[in-house]
């Protein structure tokens, strides 16, 4: 098996488990969408990243954490949907990816490209995403209680404000892996599709979350695998296998 | 505060969004009181629970027994449903070690291994029970319960009822409950708030429930009928 195989394989099981395990979350609160238009937001910082050859995780999540500041604020201000407030800042985030990034490299930022991942590239993700993983599951039920009905959670003295920015602050960081992973355009598939899948063959919350993260990690191995196999982009073929163990879950839904 | 008290609340005063949603409330509840708040949609009530629990800031004065302990059931739970959650899993978002659940369920009539029933399987009114069950863990003396009763059916209604007027004995519980309907507040309240914004009455409801005070309550058009208990 060779090294740059090996480097893609380990950043897709890590990326790919702990996005579906932070998108069983998302999914809770009709959030599943917003990992989208974040990954679109992100598509200025991949084109810098693509133009002046750095990072493009990098690249992506100043972008992303702009975009989650200015939805932060803004539903403060409006109390809109987050939903809506996410698509204004999405298609300000697109349209300025759209004025700089040249077309040549529109195909890396749009679907992704794990394949020419580093091995520095590939211990930072990595790290990021085991303390991510601690994060998250140190925030789960609180943020469970949180989506069922915020004045349950604050009447248990939970602090909404703290716990969601820590929610959104990691929902930044695994949009901004994800990107190099699927791209900008199919982020929001690699939080949301696990999770859906899970939700329909789950009983309860620990089925629901673990099959999240196992789903996320098998469909991001396939992907790579299949990519190892056919040539075709690793993003795309990480996204069909979600959607195809999506389907065969529908089999199975409880 | 005398020991015989939970709460006083003096010349309450809640506005949100530039509107004024109650105005000048003054009440006191006794230890094993039922205090039930009634009042038409829109009328306060459900902002004046949140409002004692300390959720949405205020005027006036509201000051509850030291280290009293406060459960809370709230109306709804829309989104409870969107989460594969079974009951198990729905109290130990509260922290509740696994015997407390097991014996709080059995407070509220189910029997069995009922925690590992998922939530979205539940009727309305099992559903209720669970949620009057989630409210009593960690043993509080004061159970606040908006509206207990919305989209359960009347036999379910009478089972809960029950229920509530059991735990309130059992537990020595006292009990702060809103409500739109007046059948529940002869059966169940030592006192009662009528609320429309402002104030309309409070005391014992054979006293203060008199068609002139529910016509205010409420507008014209209410019929009237007094419980002999």
């Amino acid at each position: 098996m060779d090294t740059q195989f090996l480097l893609s394989l380990v950043v897709g099981v890590s990326v790919g488990g702990v996005g579906g395990f932070l998108g069983s979350l998302m999914l809770g609160r009709r959030m599943a969408l917003v990992a989208g238009p974040l990954g679109h937001l992100a598509l200025p910082g991949i084109a810098l990243a693509l133009m002046y050859g750095f990072d493009v995780s990098l690249g992506a999540f100043p972008f992303v954490i702009l975009g989650i500041v200015l939805i932060w604020l803004f539903e403060m201000r409006t109390k809109l949907p987050v939903e809506a407030l996410t698509a204004i800042v999405f298609a300000s985030g697109v349209a300025i990816a759209f004025l700089l990034l040249p077309i040549k490299q529109a195909e890396a930022a749009l679907v992704g490209d794990i394949t020419k991942v580093s091995f520095a590239e590939a211990t930072v993700s990595v790290i990021l995403t085991l303390l991510l993983f601690c994060v998250v599951k140190n925030i789960y039920s609180k943020i469970v209680l949180i989506h069922i009905s915020e004045e349950l959670a604050k009447s248990e003295k939970i602090d909404i404000r703290k716990y969601n920015l820590v929610y959104l602050g990691s929902i930044a960081i695994i949009v901004a892996l994800g990107v190099k992973m699927v791209g900008g355009l199919l982020t929001a598939a690699l939080v949301a599709i696990p999770a859906s899948s899970s939700r329909n063959v789950s009983r309860n919350l620990t089925q629901y979350a673990l099959g999240a993260m196992i789903i996320g990690m098998i469909s991001s191995s396939m992907g790579i695998w299949l990519y190892k196999i056919t040539g075709f982009p690793a993003g795309s073929l990480i996204i069909l296998v979600n959607a195809t163990i999506f389907l065969i879950s529908l089999i199975f839904k409880r | 505060m005398e020991s015989d008290f939970v709460l006083k609340v003096k010349n309450l005063n809640v506005i949100l969004d530039h509107q004024s949603i109650i105005e000048s409330l003054s009440f006191e509840v006794k230890r094993g009181d039922a205090l039930t708040i009634l009042g038409p949609n829109g009328a306060g009530k459900s902002v004046l629970l949140r409002t004692l629990l300390g959720l949405i800031p205020h005027g006036g004065e509201i000051e509850w027994a030291k280290a009293i302990k406060i459960g809370y059931v709230p109306q709804r739970l829309p989104f409870i449903k969107d989460i594969p959650l079974n009951i198990e899993d729905f109290f130990n978002l509260k922290g509740a070690p696994e015997k407390e659940i097991e014996a709080i369920l059995n407070s509220v009539g189910f029997t069995e291994d009922f925690s590992r029933k998922k939530i979205g399987d539940l009727s309305s009114g099992q559903f209720q029970r669970v949620l009057i069950a989630w409210g009593l863990v960690g043993n509080p003396q004061v159970l606040l319960f908006d509206e207990p009763m919305t989209g359960v059916d009347i036999t379910a209604e009478e089972t809960i009822y029950n229920l509530l007027a059991k735990l309130k004995e059992d537990m020595d519980l006292t009990i702060l409950l809103v409500t739109h309907d007046l059948s529940v507040v002869y059966k169940f309240s030592t006192n009662v708030i009528c609320l429309n914004r402002q104030p309309i009455c409070y005391g014992p409801p054979q006293e203060v429930l008199t068609p002139e005070s529910l016509q205010k309550l409420y507008g014209g058009g209410i019929r009237y009928y007094q419980h002999k208990h």
